[in-house]
Order: C-alpha cells, then sequence, then structure tokens
C-alpha cells in the first residue's frame, strides 16, 4: 500500500487517530493516537489483515519542551508482509508520561521501551522488567530530557559489591 | 543431601578476553547449561544522540562514523539519506553511485571482521587472520578514498568529500581478486572442519516467527529464512539499477547466520562492480548554496563566498521543520533515522534506530538452555558494535 492508503486504513481502524500535518511527514504515513486508545490500536494495527504490521522496528521518544503536551512517544511500525511503513506518535503530557507497554505484541519493545525511560523517563505500564538499560540504577534524571543539561555531572557511586548486591535482577518471565 | 543442586550465579564481563565488545552477561547456571542470563549493556555509552543536538547537521557526521565502527561509511550514508530527506535533496548521480560503492565496500569489511573474529574465537585462528589481512585491503581502498582508515566522515549533506581516485577501478580490481581468493580459501577450512560445525550448526537458533517479533533484521532475519533486505525492499541510492541476490538461511541458527553474511560478501563484489561499470561522470555533490559549503576560491576571492561560508559553519545548514524516518541496509540490519527538526541549523532530536541492539536484546532468549560456550559463538554472530549499540 502506498503511504496515503496505510493512513487512511490505519485512520479508519483506530478510533480517535489523527493524521500528522502533511507538511511535516515528508510524505510519510504517521498517524497520531491518544493514549488512552494506545493499546488496542497497536494490536488492531498489527492483526488488521490489509495492514498486517507484524514488526515494530523501533520506539522511541521525543521531548518538545516548553510545548504541551511535552512528549512524544514514537512507534515505527512495519509490514513484512506487505513491505509498508506507519509511525505512530502518541502525546504525553509533562507530569504524566505514561503509555501502556507494547512488550505483549511485539517482543523487540522489551528493549526498547526501557530505553525510552532510561533516556526520557517515560513510563510503560504492564513493561514486565522496566529497568534502565544504557545507564546504570544509581543515575540521576533522564539525560534526553531537553531540560537535562549537557554538562551536568553525576554524583559518584560507590563501588558495588557485585555478589552481595547485584544489578537489580530482572523479573522472572521474561 | 544427595541430589540437591543450587544454581551458580556468574558475572561473565564486563571484560571478558573472549567476548570482543564490553558486555555483561549476568548467568544463572546448572553445571554448563544457561538457565537464565540477563544481558547487560550500556558500557560504551557516550551521549550520541544527546551530542548530535549540540551542533549542526554537518557536526553529525564523525560521530556517525563511531557508531558501528566496523562500517562506518554505512553509518555516514544512512545519516546523510536521512538529511537529505528531510531536506528534500537529490544528489547527483555520480555521487549515488559513489556512496553505493563505499556502502558495499564497508559492508564486506564488517562482515570480514564478524566472521574473522568469529572463526579465531572457535580456534581457526588461521582463517580469522586471512580474513583480517583481506579487510586490510578493502581498509586501503577506504583510505585512497577518504583518507582514513576508520573514522572516514566521508559524507556532507548533499553530497560527499572527495571524488574517487582515477586508479580506482584497477585497485578495486585487485582488491577483489585477493579477497575472493581469501574467501575460498577460508571456505576450504572451514566448511568441513568438524570442530567449526559442532560450534555453530544448531546453536544460537531462533525461529523465523520469534524473530521477526525481536525485531531481528540483517544476517540475523535472512538466516532464518526470510528474504527481506532494504537494499530490495525499499531501494534507495542506485539498488534498483544493480543485480544482486539476497542469500537466506532456513534454520536461523549461527552457522546459517555466518554462511547468510559469507555469501553477501560476494554480492558486495557484485554490486561494487556493477556500480562501477555504470558509474556516471558528473558533480559529487549538489550544487546549493544553502547546503553545500562554496568551493574555496569563491570563499577567498569574493565577500558572497564567505558570506555564505561562514553562515554555513556558524549557523549550520537550515532545514524546514518535519521530521523523517528512513531506512537503509546496515551491515547488521536496518539502520534507521529517525530526525527532528525545528526549522534551525541545528537537529532537534536525532534517533538511530541501531540494528544490533535489538539483536542483543534477542540474545537473552537465543541463549537460554545453551551452554558457556555457546555464549561466545551466538554474540559473535549478533555482531554486536559497541559504538551502536550503546551509542
Amino acid at each position: 500500500m502506498s503511504p496515503d492508503e496505510v493512513l487512511a486504513r490505519a485512520l479508519a481502524l483506530v478510533p480517535g487517530a489523527t493524521a500528522a500535518p502533511p507538511e511535516l511527514v515528508r510524505g510519510q504515513a504517521v498517524v497520531i493516537v491518544p493514549r488512552e486508545r494506545l493499546g488496542t490500536g497497536l494490536r488492531a494495527l498489527r492483526d488488521d489483515p490489509g495492514l498486517r504490521f507484524d514488526r515494530l522496528s523501533d520506539v522511541t521518544a521525543v521531548d518538545y519542551l516548553p510545548r504541551e503536551p511535552r512528549f512524544e512517544v514514537v512507534y515505527q511500525l512495519h509490514s513484512l508482509a506487505h513491505g509498508h511503513r506507519l509511525r505512530v506518535k502518541v502525546p504525553l503530557p509533562g507530569d504524566d508520561p505514561e503509555v501502556p507497554s507494547a512488550a505483549a505484541l511485539w517482543k523487540s519493545a522489551l528493549w526498547a521501551e526501557r530505553e525510552a525511560w532510561d533516556m526520557f523517563g517515560i513510563r510503560f505500564t504492564d513493561h514486565p522488567d522496566l529497568r534502565r538499560i544504557l545507564m546504570y540504577p544509581e543515575f540521576q534524571g533522564h539525560p534526553l530530557r531537553k531540560d537535562y543539561p549537557v554538562g551536568r555531572r553525576q554524583p559518584l557511586v560507590p563501588e558495588r559489591d557485585p555478589i552481595a548486591d547485584p544489578w537489580p535482577a530482572r523479573r522472572a518471565g521474561v | 543431601m544427595a541430589g540437591q543442586t543450587e544454581a551458580m550465579h556468574i558475572q561473565m564481563g564486563p571484560s571478558h578476553p573472549a567476548s570482543h565488545g564490553t558486555i555483561k552477561f549476568n548467568l544463572e547456571l546448572d553445571g554448563e547449561t544457561i538457565v537464565d542470563v540477563d544481558v547487560e549493556i550500556g558500557y560504551l555509552h557516550r551521549g550520541f544522540e544527546k551530542m548530535c543536538e549540540q551542533g549542526t547537521w554537518n557536526h553529525v557526521f564523525p560521530y556517525a562514523d563511531r557508531l558501528n565502527y566496523a562500517s562506518p561509511l554505512l553509518n555516514n550514508v544512512g545519516f546523510a539519506l536521512a538529511v537529505e530527506k528531510l531536506a528534500g535533496i537529490t544528489v547527483p548521480e555520480r555521487c549515488q553511485y559513489v556512496r553505493t560503492i563505499v556502502g558495499e565496500i564497508s559492508r564486506i569489511t564488517d562482515h570480514l571482521t564478524c566472521l574473522g573474529m568469529a572463526a579465531s574465537e572457535v580456534g581457526a585462528v588461521s582463517a580469522g587472520f586471512y580474513m583480517l589481512e583481506a579487510r586490510e585491503l578493502l581498509y586501503d581502498l577506504v583510505e585512497a578514498i577518504t583518507g582514513a582508515r576508520l573514522t572516514v566522515t566521508y559524507c556532507r549533506l548533499g553530497g560527499v568529500t572527495n571524488d574517487l581516485p582515477p586508479d580506482f577501478r584497477a585497485r578495486v580490481a585487485a582488491a577483489f581478486a585477493s579477497l575472493r581468493g581469501v574467501l575460498d580459501d577460508c571456505r576450504m577450512l572451514l566448511d568441513h572442519s568438524r570442530i567449526f560445525l559442532d560450534r555453530m550448526v544448531g546453536v544460537g537458533a531462533i525461529g523465523r516467527e520469534e524473530a521477526i517479533s525481536w525485531g531481528l533484521t540483517g544476517p540475523l532475519l535472512r538466516a532464518t529464512g526470510v528474504a527481506w533486505d532494504v537494499r530490495k525492499a525499499e531501494p534507495y541510492l542506485i539498488y534498483d539499477r544493480v543485480a544482486f541476490e539476497v542469500p537466506t538461511g532456513t534454520t536461523g541458527d549461527n552457522h546459517d547466520r555466518f554462511q547468510v553474511r559469507m555469501a553477501e560478501m560476494e554480492q558486495s563484489m557484485r554490486i561494487v562492480e556493477q556500480a562501477l561499470d555504470q558509474l556516471p561522470d558528473g558533480p559529487i555533490r549538489v550544487a546549493d548554496p544553502r547546503f553545500v559549503l562554496p568551493p574555496k576560491p569563491q570563499v577567498y576571492g569574493s565577500i558572497e563566498g564567505l558570506m555564505n561560508h561562514f553562515m554555513l559553519v556558524m549557523e549550520g545548514q537550515r532545514i524546514p521543520a518535519g521530521e523523517a524516518y528512513v531506512v537503509t541496509e546496515g551491515a547488521n540490519g536496518e539502520l534507521g533515522f529517525y530526525l527532528v527538526s525545528d526549522g534551525s541549523g541545528r537537529p532537534y532530536r536525532v534517533r538511530v534506530r541501531p540494528p544490533c541492539f535489538y539483536g542483543m536484546g534477542a540474545l537473552g532468549r537465543m541463549l537460554k538452555g545453551a551452554m558457556v560456550a555457546d555464549i561466545i559463538t551466538t554474540f559473535g554472530q549478533i555482531n554486536m558494535i559497541g559504538g551502536e549499540c550503546d551509542r
């Protein structure tokens, strides 16, 4: 399907979804979905036989401080079956950046959402293992937020005894 | 207490002699069998995405070299294409060919690094050194084009820095002839080696559906039998004008991944040779003063040229506000750049979709139930490059 057809089908499929302003997306298919509709919306996009987004290529976030809603979580969907792509964006308020996790739909969300949590402080509810991934547990703040100064120093962390005090274990079953 | 056993917890890494890459495996073992493993990454995190927001768009190219430093030119090309999509620029024909050629040479160096190390790690040290020696021949080509072997910084917004050297065809022919000989030697050394096959066949396997769900791409996905390659599925540059095949495996194990990469090197050589045959004359960058630095005589000889140069260096190229996600086929799979511009001369957000990050995500799943020694071969075939995975 062409980007326009993908966009039209996605808009019909996900209630509450709107198309991103066409002058900003360079011909790519982009929908904006309210977070209340995200869980069912992503599932519908994955399971719809016409769209069949069998791959979640990437999850990331963008911080638009001082704009409100401040954050956008960005899902890059791809259909191996049909060869088309779609970007799903979810605006989130700065004081409550929380979205449902997509990890039950695609395994690739497991690590990608951990990174979005680590870098932006986006909470993914029902994620089975939401720990920092690139930073260490004692790291303070979320470095890719626009209000995180690039030169900020972090407190010195005492050396951890890896036996007595191991890296926080992930939860069973992941 | 006869018959009672207790799981053993071992931390392997972050600096383990057999893992080329700084990474830690928190292992739960039952004897030599891996019951559970938690893969810990991030040791090479430099804040790439944060750094990109501090400079101009062209300032990103040196950083992009250092993402996947086994194939820096592919990252350069990928980032350049993404910014050009955002800016609405199409580079001249010759530039597209040059980018394809250097990218494919880089893909071969990446595969040679991965496979040479993989062979060495299971004891086939000769094959490993043969491949690294062959890689030197290709680094010589890269050096002849860019002036550097690894930190190439070759692409720019709207073009590349230098044209190919005049004797490039002859150099490529000589290097590829040697490389083909080396690959034949390595096949003879490895294809029937009992030790090599025992260590690779059936190890680290993952099925097709699972591989797709974990977001695996590139050789990892193709080893499971999915013939998906960005160069074929969503052609960019000149990939729709050259003939090449997409090698696939069947079982998705380490041996298939190894064989897919071996076969891809031959396809990359085919692409380079065809591109050199078709290579048109012409400029290697766009003639657009909004994006490309003026020639030096103009800078030193005219006030307009000087101001143009000054503005591009100090303020950066103004990219119209908007966003784009542009994918290319990196050496390890889908290398995507998601860029957001606010209309100024500096990137608002640069997101890299690193292919090996998702491979590492699935590594824990691949290792469950395997032996400790299998960590090395499986980790080797993921081809985790710290610069790209940790950014």
